[in-house]
């Protein structure tokens, strides 16, 4: 691990000033970061604590939630509300990780937690995501935890949060206080950034912006469902996931927000799949032509191939689930 | 003085007749507390004051080794040696070695090899220099594929006409299967502090055998294994990976050389995926004839396993086809591919853990075809000699562990077609296998030592979360009639008698008896000082008594102590009769229709292994064994990239072992046999015996459940779906 500073944050301003300058990266459950360092994967100069920030409250807001950044994903599983009227985030949560894990991640961390491609982690190995223009071993190398929607010449690698899909598929918004300390609102849809050539960049947070909250709509559906497959029963990230927000009226689909893991550069929603589902009465050809409308760009390697089907199946299963 | 004893033939069962009452029973471990407060140390839990810490740094590709920033980082802060030494070795010694693996590292035969130890004062400056080591390496990657390899062997087994027998039988099996490349992912990484007084090494370190370990380290460093003594007293598992040193004793113990400072050296989890041995892929092919009743006639065993250039280790597949069913044709063996990759050795049953795996899903493809129940083709086929040498079997459980076993799981129940049970989007099945595992002894000695206070008993042995600790004490105890709370066990000294160390399964057993022997010495002690024969004494709570006369054994000791000595070898009992260990697995998995995601819903294993030791250890060993059972047939497998041979997946987020939600309730059932061509003891090997099979019984199930039949393991949800669909 290379040498580096530490800075407690005792209040949002100073973070966001402590961040600012260069080098610095925010440091929350440190899930993530500490094991990068220690590989030397991320290797900051100062690490800005902010742990222990007033950031770990969950509010009722406009008919909705607003989750504190430093909220744990423990505790936004256990939290009543979001249990009862927002059951695809506790479930979503629940399927990550484990239970020491999720005692110290955390809502931002989770957002903003990097890739599991093990070449990005192997620093012997070329990764235009560690060092942009160096090339990429994932592709032409082995490949699973891949993805396939949403990947570039440069990058195939998959955003592995199981939180973020469900807070995609809820239409979430991300809340930023910048280092200037102005507060903007990001539609989760805008948050994330597709790899192009650009893979090192992955999200639209420019340096010292510091994720305050994530805001949860009320929901637009009250049939909620998160199906998540894995290489084993529990500990494992997303082969493939989907969740799925749905409301039915008289026998047709009035709202459907469906997102999908363990398949795209970032947590995956497809406004065309979205679109072709509302208003129509739910069938297995409607979910097929979801599935093709899903899959149209689709690009798979040869160890993730087994996702195509794997992804039809699924997003079936879970759209019959969600509506009968 | 010593008791000696070659096995040559049977041994009387004289534990049988002995009054203290502790051997068998599931007595918790002396050493329990101690591991579950924190208070038994590992390899790398003790520093010493002026410690200087190591970071071993791995070659990044394959070839000469440059390195290009040698004085920078010799140089930065904090860094006391960057050592490049020909004496450091290439991977971790082959189990038993006795002398040093492949040396050298100006070249790379694998990516992950250690190439230079960065010493520095604390373990962060070590780790942060070792990662600014810049190295550059010229070489090809050379053969990394075993489908690439021109393979060495041929099959040691080559009887009668298989391929007339195959082409003859009226049913018959011709069917590949493969198993993954995998790790023994010990819970303790590989660790060693080492430190030098003059010309005399000691070293702290993670082993399992170490009177070979010690010879394997001297032979190392060229000096006199004399001036070295190994302390391994808790080693948290091994299961082979620390039966041959690893590259961090050499490294930490030269290092403690040149700078004049204990060293320590750590190994990070990625570098123990790469640099101690892992257990080849597989490739069986599997030949089965059998006639209209599935009475085999002929057995095909031919596999194709890899190791590293110069290592002697090959996977032995078929250890146990040689004798597990009768068939007169026969055609077994291995060949081995020499890979680039980072080399092979024993894991947890070599042999067996892979070879009965997928010989049984074989069997299991037999019965179908034959139309008969799966146990009943394994009944059929017991051999009442064994099919390749003509020796008798010591003995031979197979039946009653089958019988048993379906008895206690219900076996009889199941519907014969497979896709006959579905809860919801799941299919449910059931899946039986055989177990089977060839019986070893060692040799080893272990000494005793009776005061008034009680008995000390040392060796050299190990225990690597075994129980040995457990079964020494009541072993000892048992025979010197001394409550378990009298007996203090010592181990994992090279100051000790040399005990067999662990590994095989033959550690309970070997350096069992030789206790045992020690005891015996002793009790021949006390009979004398009763003045009586020793055949008529009996001890018990710290009492010899004999016919009328009862004296407490401290009065007999008379302020003084008794000491006893065992050696045990094996003799003819191991040539003139096959000895195995014996066992049958049953499992019912869910499979589901829409993922092809496995869920295994209870397993039963029923065993055979001789005498039982501690009823609680064995089944701790057994649920183990299962528990690998389901990871090689559902989870576990290492991802070689197909470039270079390099292991991509080198941490526990990605290298799959079965975790707790994988594992359902596993009933097991310890059968009651004694040996007698096992030993006094009359016990036989444990460890090993409940992954050998364990993974076949899973696979099977999910062939009834589904009707898929996955024959490259892991059975991961893309392999089950792709026959689903
Ligand atoms: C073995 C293992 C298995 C896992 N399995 C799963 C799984 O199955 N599913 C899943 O979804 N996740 C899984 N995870 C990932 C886990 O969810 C993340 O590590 C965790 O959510 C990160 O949160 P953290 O608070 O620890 O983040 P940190 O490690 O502290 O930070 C991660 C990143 O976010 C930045 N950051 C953190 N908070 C803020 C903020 N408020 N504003 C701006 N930047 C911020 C940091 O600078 C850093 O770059 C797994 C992790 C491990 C180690």
């Amino acid at each position: 691990m290379k040498p580096f500073d530490y800075v407690r944050a005792e209040d949002p301003a100073a973070a966001r000033k402590a961040a600012a300058t260069a080098g610095a990266t925010f440091i929350s459950g440190g899930t993530n970061l500490l094991d990068l360092m220690k590989l030397e994967v991320m290797a900051p100069d100062t690490l800005v604590d902010i742990s222990r920030l007033p950031l770990d409250g969950i509010e009722d807001h406009e008919g909705g939630l607003r989750i504190g950044a430093t909220v744990t994903n423990s505790d936004l599983a256990a939290d009543m509300r979001v249990r009862r009227v927002y059951p695809i985030l506790s479930r979503a949560l629940l399927a990550g990780a484990s239970g020491q894990l999720r005692n110290k991640a955390t809502t931002g961390g989770n957002l903003l937690q990097r890739t599991r491609c093990p070449y990005f982690y192997d620093t012997d190995t070329p990764c235009n995501k560690r060092t942009p223009g160096e090339g990429c071993a994932a592709l032409g190398g082995e490949t699973r935890n891949h993805a396939i929607l949403g990947t570039s010449d440069h990058c195939i690698a998959l955003h592995p949060s199981d939180m973020a899909v469900a807070m995609r598929a809820l239409g979430a918004q991300v809340e930023v206080e910048a280092a200037d300390g102005t507060t903007k609102l990001h539609e989760m849809d805008d948050f994330y950034r597709l790899p192009g050539d650009t893979p090192h960049i992955e999200t639209v947070l420019q340096p010292g912006d510091l994720i305050t909250a994530v805001r949860l709509p009320a929901p637009q559906g009250d049939r909620q469902v998160y199906r998540k497959v894995r290489d084993r029963a529990s500990y494992a990230f997303a082969l493939v996931s989907v969740g799925a927000v749905i409301r039915m009226e008289q026998g047709r689909i009035a709202h459907a927000g469906v997102a999908f893991g363990g398949l795209g550069t970032k947590p995956w929603r497809d406004p065309e799949v979205d679109a072709l589902l509302t208003g129509n009465a739910p069938s297995r050809e409607l979910f097929d032509e979801a599935a093709d409308t899903l899959l149209r760009g689709a690009k798979a390697q040869d160890g993730t191939e087994f996702k195509l089907p794997l992804a039809r199946r699924v997003l079936r299963a879970t759209l019959e689930e969600a509506t009968q | 003085m010593s008791l000696d004893l070659k096995v040559d033939g049977q041994s009387e069962d004289r534990a049988e007749g002995y009054a203290q009452g502790i051997l068998g029973t599931p007595m918790d471990r002396p050493d329990g507390e101690a591991k579950v407060t924190g208070a038994a140390t590992y390899a790398a839990d003790e520093v010493p004051e002026g410690c200087l810490v190591g970071m071993l740094v791995r070659a990044p590709g394959h070839g000469r080794i440059e390195v290009l920033n040698l004085d920078e980082v010799r140089n930065s802060d904090g860094v006391r040696a960057v050592i490049r030494d020909p004496r450091m070795i290439r991977n971790a010694a082959q189990g038993t070695a006795n002398q040093a693996p492949v040396q050298g590292v100006d070249k790379a035969d694998y990516i992950g090899q250690p190439v230079a130890l960065v010493v520095a004062e604390s373990f962060e400056t070590a780790r942060h220099a070792a990662h600014s080591l810049k190295l550059r390496t010229d070489g090809s990657p050379g053969i990394v594929n075993p489908e690439d390899a021109e393979p060495e062997g041929e099959p040691d087994t080559t009887t009668g006409d298989l391929d007339g027998a195959m082409s003859s039988a009226a049913h018959s099996v011709d069917v590949i299967y493969t198993t993954a490349s995998s790790v023994s992912a010990a819970m303790e990484p590989h660790a060693t502090l080492a430190w030098w007084d003059g010309d005399r090494l000691t070293v702290r370190s993670a082993l399992q055998m170490l009177k070979y370990n010690r010879n394997e380290l001297a032979d190392s460093l060229e000096i006199d294994p004399e001036n070295v003594r190994l302390l391994a007293p808790f080693v948290g598992g091994g299961f082979g990976s620390k039966l041959g040193i690893s590259a961090d004793a050499v490294a930490a113990a030269i290092a403690a050389k040149e700078l004049g400072r204990p060293v320590q050296v750590v190994q990070h989890r990625r570098q123990v995926f790469e640099t101690v041995t892992r257990r080849s892929e597989t490739r069986q092919r599997i030949r089965l004839a059998a006639d209209a009743e599935g009475r085999l006639s002929g057995i095909g065993h031919e596999s194709l396993v890899s190791n590293l250039p110069g290592e002697g280790f090959a996977e032995p597949v078929a250890q146990a086809t040689h004798f597990a069913y009768g068939g007169a044709h026969r055609v077994i063996g291995e060949r081995l591919a020499r890979l680039n990759r980072p080399a092979a050795g024993s894991v947890r049953a070599p042999g067996e853990a892979v070879g009965v795996t997928a010989f049984e899903c074989a069997m299991d493809e037999l019965a179908s075809d034959v139309g008969i129940d799966p146990v009943e083709l394994r009944l059929r086929n017991i051999p009442d000699k064994d099919p390749e040498s003509g020796i008798p079997f010591s003995s031979h459980m197979l039946e009653r562990s089958l019988r048993e076993g379906a008895e206690r799981f219900g076996w009889a129940a199941r519907d014969v077609a497979p896709r006959a049970r579905r809860e919801g989007e799941w299919w449910i099945g059931t899946g039986m296998a055989a177990a089977f595992r060839v019986n070893l002894m060692m040799e080893a000695e272990a000494r005793i030592a009776l005061s008034p206070e009680g008995a000390v008993v040392e060796t050299d042995m190990t225990d690597i979360g075994t129980g040995t600790y457990a079964i020494l004490t009541q072993i000892a105890g048992e025979a010197l009639g001394l409550p378990a709370d009298r007996v203090e066990v010592r181990l994992g000294d090279t100051t000790f008698p040399p005990g067999s160390g662990s590994g095989g399964s033959f550690g309970a057993a070997t350096t069992g008896n030789a206790v045992w022997l020690a005891a015996q010495e002793i009790r021949q002690a006390i009979a004398q000082r009763m003045n009586c024969d020793e055949a008529d004494l009996t001890l018990k709570d710290g009492t010899a008594i004999c016919g009328n006369e009862s004296r407490p054994i401290a009065e007999l000791l008379d302020g003084g102590s008794l000491n006893g000595h065992g050696h045990v070898t094996a003799g003819d009992a191991f040539s003139d009769v096959r000895q195995s260990t014996f066992g049958a697995h049953f499992a019912e998995v869910a499979v589901n229709d829409v993922t092809g995601e496995v869920r295994v819903r209870r397993m039963q294993g029923t065993f055979a292994c001789g005498r039982i030791l501690n009823e609680k250890t064995a089944r701790s060993q057994c649920h183990g064994g299962m528990t690998w059972g389901i990871g090689m047939a559902l989870t576990e497998g290492l991802t070689h990239d197909r470039r270079d041979g390099h292991i991509v997946n080198r941490d526990f987020a990605e290298y799959h072992m079965a975790v707790n939600a994988d594992v359902p309730p596993l009933d097991v059932h310890l059968l009651e046999e004694r040996d007698p061509w096992s030993g006094p003891l009359q016990a036989k090997g444990l460890g090993e015996l409940g992954i050998c099979g364990a993974g076949a019984a899973v696979l099977n199930a999910v062939h009834h459940a589904c009707g898929v039949r996955v024959r490259d393991m892991p059975a991961t949800p893309d392999r089950v779906l792709a026959g689903l669909e």
